[in-house]
């Protein structure tokens, strides 16, 4: 009796159907396209900032356009996606052991939600929100 | 096998992906903001180029771009590989070279405030 | 005493013979079992009184051996800690083990996993070697509980199954693998870490991994393998700032 064992091939581009898992897996990544793309906006900011004051507000004007309404909403999903998820998973790479027991995982995701929520308002209270 | 250098670009990837997670969210708040008609006071010039114009506000300033950029390229490449795109180097190239043209770009501008 | 209640099964299980077929098919098997039965005691009775050609992997049947891992519809699961009430009414699909080749029916052949289980020298290369006349080695509970949950591994490779990454790249070393490593390397009594980053550090180590993170999803073992391969990466990265950023330092 000889050794014929059977490989099951792997679809690279459609792997990730298979599962709900996956899915999840790769919506965590897409959102670097969206952030991605958002940074791209910051760089372009920048440079009408350092253009003048005539060039920035035609930035801010230009924002009010409905394809940036768009793009700004997905960002905006797509970078808290990204905070809860780096969140979540933070305590992973970072275990906090004192004497025998393990801080627990939700003690540290919570305390960086907690910081995030804090830098949030700082943030916009700087910008004169409220 | 030799041990990788993918410490090079995975640590600012890690770094960059805090400086995400913490910061970019109301970023995109503010700009959202700005979008639907409500500019927030602080995105006006003055109080902007105020900002930029401060050794501090050009640092954070360029640390939250050049470490988001470099994080979404990174990203960005290994989702290449795995939605099936398997020229990692070519990938990798574009992807890192334009996050360092960003980065490069935005301490330029910054330097002219 | 009230009389068990039966529950109608459908198992839908995939049939490869090498000795016969180029193509693996699916073989459809009816029957009834106790509600509280698993999809192990399901395929034992097949085998039993169906179809005794039908071949699949067991030993403990209370997860802790690891023989018995198959994907339970598109899941990597134990097929011993897999109740057939949570499939009631529906088809139960039973494949063997995801991303291994298969040998027969349900059997995978663990050839790929087995070499890099020894490839990062899963012992301990001792910090400071000493005769056993000077005694023990003595490790305190809490350093013990430092490497502790990453020991409990029982070599089942459904994290294997689970890895997109390992399905997409076979070289990459792979969950089970690398948290032995890091096992070894958080023991007090081990001073074999270097060592071990010569194969941790590399492409196909630490490095493949994208924390998908659903090996430590799939484990049965609660062993988390993502977060041992997450804190790696980090002190891989220590590493390589110290042997090439910093004057002196060594590898």
């Amino acid at each position: 009796m000889s050794r014929r064992p059977l490989v099951r091939e792997v679809p690279p581009t459609s792997w990730y159907f298979r599962h709900p898992r996956y899915m999840r897996y790769m919506s965590r990544e897409i959102t670097s396209i969206f952030v991605g793309a958002y940074c791209v906006l910051l760089v372009v900011g920048l440079q009408r900032l350092a253009a003048g004051p005539v060039a920035w507000e035609a930035f801010l004007a230009a924002l009010k356009n409905p394809a940036s309404i768009v793009f700004q909403f997905l960002a905006l999903v797509a970078a808290v996606y990204h905070a809860a998820t780096w969140f979540n998973a933070t305590h992973k790479a970072m275990p906090v052991q004192i004497g025998e027991d393990f801080v627990q995982p939700g003690v540290i995701s919570g305390a960086h939600y907690v910081v995030w929520l804090v830098l949030s308002f700082v943030v916009l209270y700087l910008a004169g929100v409220f | 096998m030799a041990k990788s250098h993918k410490p090079v670009v995975w640590f600012p990837f890690a770094a960059g992906g805090t400086v995400i997670a913490f910061f970019i969210p109301v970023i995109v708040l503010l700009t959202f903001m700005a979008a639907l008609g409500h500019v927030p006071a602080g995105l006006g010039y003055d109080r902007m180029h105020a900002f930029a114009a401060n050794g501090i506000g050009k640092l954070i300033i360029f640390g939250v771009v050049a470490l988001s950029l470099w994080s979404s390229a990174h990203r960005l490449r290994c989702t290449c590989y795995d939605f099936g795109l398997r020229a990692d180097t070519l990938a990798a190239t574009i992807l890192y070279v334009a996050a360092i043209a960003g980065s490069i770009a935005s301490a330029v501008y910054l330097l002219q405030i | 005493m009230t009389p068990m209640k039966e529950l109608r099964v459908q198992l839908e299980v995939l049939r490869y013979n090498p000795d016969t077929d180029t193509e693996a098919h699916f073989q459809r098997y009816d029957l009834t079992c106790p509600e509280e039965w698993v999809v192990l005691d399901a395929l034992n009775k097949v085998k039993e009184s169906i179809d005794p050609t039908l071949n699949y992997r067991w030993s403990c049947h209370m997860a802790v051996c690891g023989s018995c891992g198959m994907m339970i519809n598109g899941e990597p699961k134990l097929s011993c800690h897999t109740f057939v009430r949570d499939y009631e009414g529906s088809v139960i699909r039973v494949e063997p083990l995801a991303h291994f080749p298969i040998e027969r029916d349900l059997v995978t052949a663990p050839d790929d996993f087995m070499e890099k289980l020894k490839r990062v020298k899963p012992y301990i290369i001792p910090k400071e070697k000493k005769p056993i006349s000077e005694g023990e080695y003595k490790q305190t509970p809490a350093q013990l509980m430092k490497f502790r949950q990453y020991s409990m591994c029982i070599n089942c490779m459904l994290c294997y199954a689970a890895c997109p990454e390992y399905g997409l790249t076979p070289e990459f070393i792979g969950p089970a693998a690398l948290t032995l490593a890091h096992r070894y390397n958080v023991d007090s009594r081990d001073g074999g870490r270097k060592e071990r980053q010569e194969v941790v550090a590399t492409h196909e180590g630490v490095w493949e991994c994208t924390f998908v993170g659903a090996c430590s999803e799939v484990c049965p073992a609660h062993v988390d393998p993502a977060s041992a391969l997450q804190q790696m990466k980090i002190t891989s990265s220590i590493d390589w700032i110290v042997e090439h950023l910093i004057p002196g330092g060594k590898s």
